[in-house]
């Protein structure tokens, strides 16, 4: 985008109106938080908060090749994926760097929806676009063509029924099917970014307002509650979920960010990367470069991205998303960390905050796992 | 919102009170709470330190980030509100109450500490 003004979402006048704190995200005036966002936090993680998403970025895959050219330009095994089901997978680069993290959802044979990140939408427009003339598929940039919706947190299932016919409680995790919610043509998606159950409405832009206050009168009685995406970086935090730009970036290869299990060698056939990504996993199991660990903090100071971790003097590690966690009560921290100190309870390890080294634990990651 | 009117502001968001017995209290705007979100952790100079006016004193960690706390004026720290040590909430709750920081003996304080209509302009602006 050659302008500089932040666009809006559908949902803009109605964020301003419940005096919505607003931010700029990779180019888009999105809600920063409406109240405490440690109120909007707990309240996803103990009843529902209701989040603008519409600065995710859509893509329609469609034609007789399409899930043949996805197993192509992606990682994973996409034309595995039932119709009606969803993947998490990522698109790489030749040399194996990660271009972005993706949400893929078969709509049918012979269309899918890809979800990508704000900050590389466009992008992965471009790649997907380039590789895609080698191929008989369309892709379209759906960016405009969808406002997004989600409602997360325990009594989100209660309060999605009570608008919906839909077969809710046969939606699967990482599923998705059309419905109808509050009168507006939906697809309906049982994914979120939070930790807890939840589900995302990818609604036309037109249908946005009615059914966020349809979904807010539906809530009204549960303690649902708008939520911002300051809340929502930390339950992804505390759900050990990683961020492109934080724990991701083209640097690193998915065997470098300990998620090497999206890479499906196995499958048909060649794809962008397979060569790199090859010998990266080799080179992971061989000689593991840096480890993504969880670091919880003895005290009270917050560790922030790019601090460096220490142990005996020495930096070990660099800090690639920090918050005060509002579920533990301390600040946690995801890094990068030598690999020789990311065992869970190696000691001596700290963080450097602005020159005073604090002590901080190693734990396994997610800091948060829901009781299902 | 609503700044006192019997207190003066920096321009660095920190209120003032009037010195009683030439001690006065310290404290952020609530614009300057507002701005932060959720505090979650504050460091305050310790009692007996002597503080200068513009220079930083401590520090407030929110969710997003962390800022330097300024002193608005200058002189000794003669007391630090502990209670906002425990629950740093307060600072947003009650920003201009419970939510203060610290007491300072004031040695000297520069010129261009504003009244409440200034900083409500400022902090507008």
């Amino acid at each position: 985008m050659s302008s500089t003004a932040p666009r809006h979402t559908a949902l803009d006048a109605l964020h301003r109106s419940l005096g919505a704190t607003m931010t700029d995200f990779a180019g888009w005036d999105m809600p920063l938080r409406y109240g405490s966002e440690r109120d909007e936090h707990n309240a996803v993680r103990t009843r529902a908060g209701l989040f603008d998403l519409s600065h995710m970025g859509e893509i329609t895959v469609t034609g007789p090749e399409a899930a043949q050219f996805l197993n192509y330009a992606l990682v994973g095994d996409i034309a595995a994926v039932k119709v009606g089901r969803a993947r998490y997978t990522m698109i790489c680069a030749a040399d194996g760097g990660i271009l972005d993290d993706l949400i893929v959802y078969r709509l049918a044979e012979d269309e899918y929806m890809i979800v990508a990140n704000a900050s590389n939408a466009q992008n992965v427009v471009n790649e997907l676009s380039s590789l895609g003339e080698e191929f008989e598929v369309e892709v379209r940039d759906d960016r405009d063509h969808y406002a997004l919706i989600a409602v997360q947190g325990p009594e989100s299932p209660g309060i999605l029924k009570s608008l919906t016919d839909a077969g809710i409680d046969g939606l699967k995790y990482y599923a998705g099917l059309p419905g109808t919610v509050a009168g507006v043509p939906a697809l309906i998606a049982r994914t979120g970014y939070t930790g807890e159950d939840g589900f995302e409405l990818f609604v036309k832009p037109e249908h946005a307002v009615e059914l966020w206050q349809a979904l807010t009168k539906a809530g009204e009685g549960v303690g649902l509650v708008p939520c911002g995406l300051s809340c929502r970086d930390t339950l992804r935090l505390e759900a050990g979920m990683p961020l492109y730009g934080h724990e991701l970036s083209l640097s690193l290869t998915p065997f470098d960010a300990g998620l090497g299990r999206v890479v499906k060698f196995e499958k048909e056939g060649d794809f962008v990367g397979r060569e790199a990504l090859t010998e990266a996993a080799a080179r992971a199991q061989a000689n593991p470069p840096r480890v993504l660990v969880g670091l919880v903090a003895e005290g009270r100071r917050v560790p922030r991205a790019g601090y460096a971790v220490v142990a005996g003097g020495e930096v070990i590690g660099e800090v690639t998303s920090g918050a005060p966690s509002p579920t533990l009560g301390k600040p946690i921290a995801m890094a990068y960390v030598d690999a020789a100190h990311a065992a869970p309870g190696t000691p001596g390890v700290g963080v450097d905050i602005r020159g005073s080294h604090e002590p901080y634990e190693v734990v396994a990651l997610p800091f948060y796992k829901r009781q299902k | 919102m609503s700044n006192p009117q019997q207190l003066r502001y920096s321009k660095e968001h920190e209120w003032l009170s009037a010195a009683a017995d030439g001690v006065s209290t310290v404290g952020i705007t609530e614009h300057a709470a507002n701005a932060l979100g959720d505090v979650v952790f504050v460091q305050l100079p310790e009692v007996g330190a002597t503080v200068t006016a513009g220079e930083t004193c401590g520090e407030l960690e929110s969710t997003k980030s962390v800022s330097d706390l300024y002193a608005p004026v200058s002189g000794e720290v003669t007391e630090v509100n502990e209670d906002v040590v425990n629950d740093p909430s307060l600072v947003n709750s009650a920003p201009f109450e419970g939510g203060w920081l610290f007491k300072v003996r004031v040695t000297d304080e520069p010129a261009d500490l504003l009244s409440a209509d200034e900083y409500t302009a400022f902090s507008a602006g």
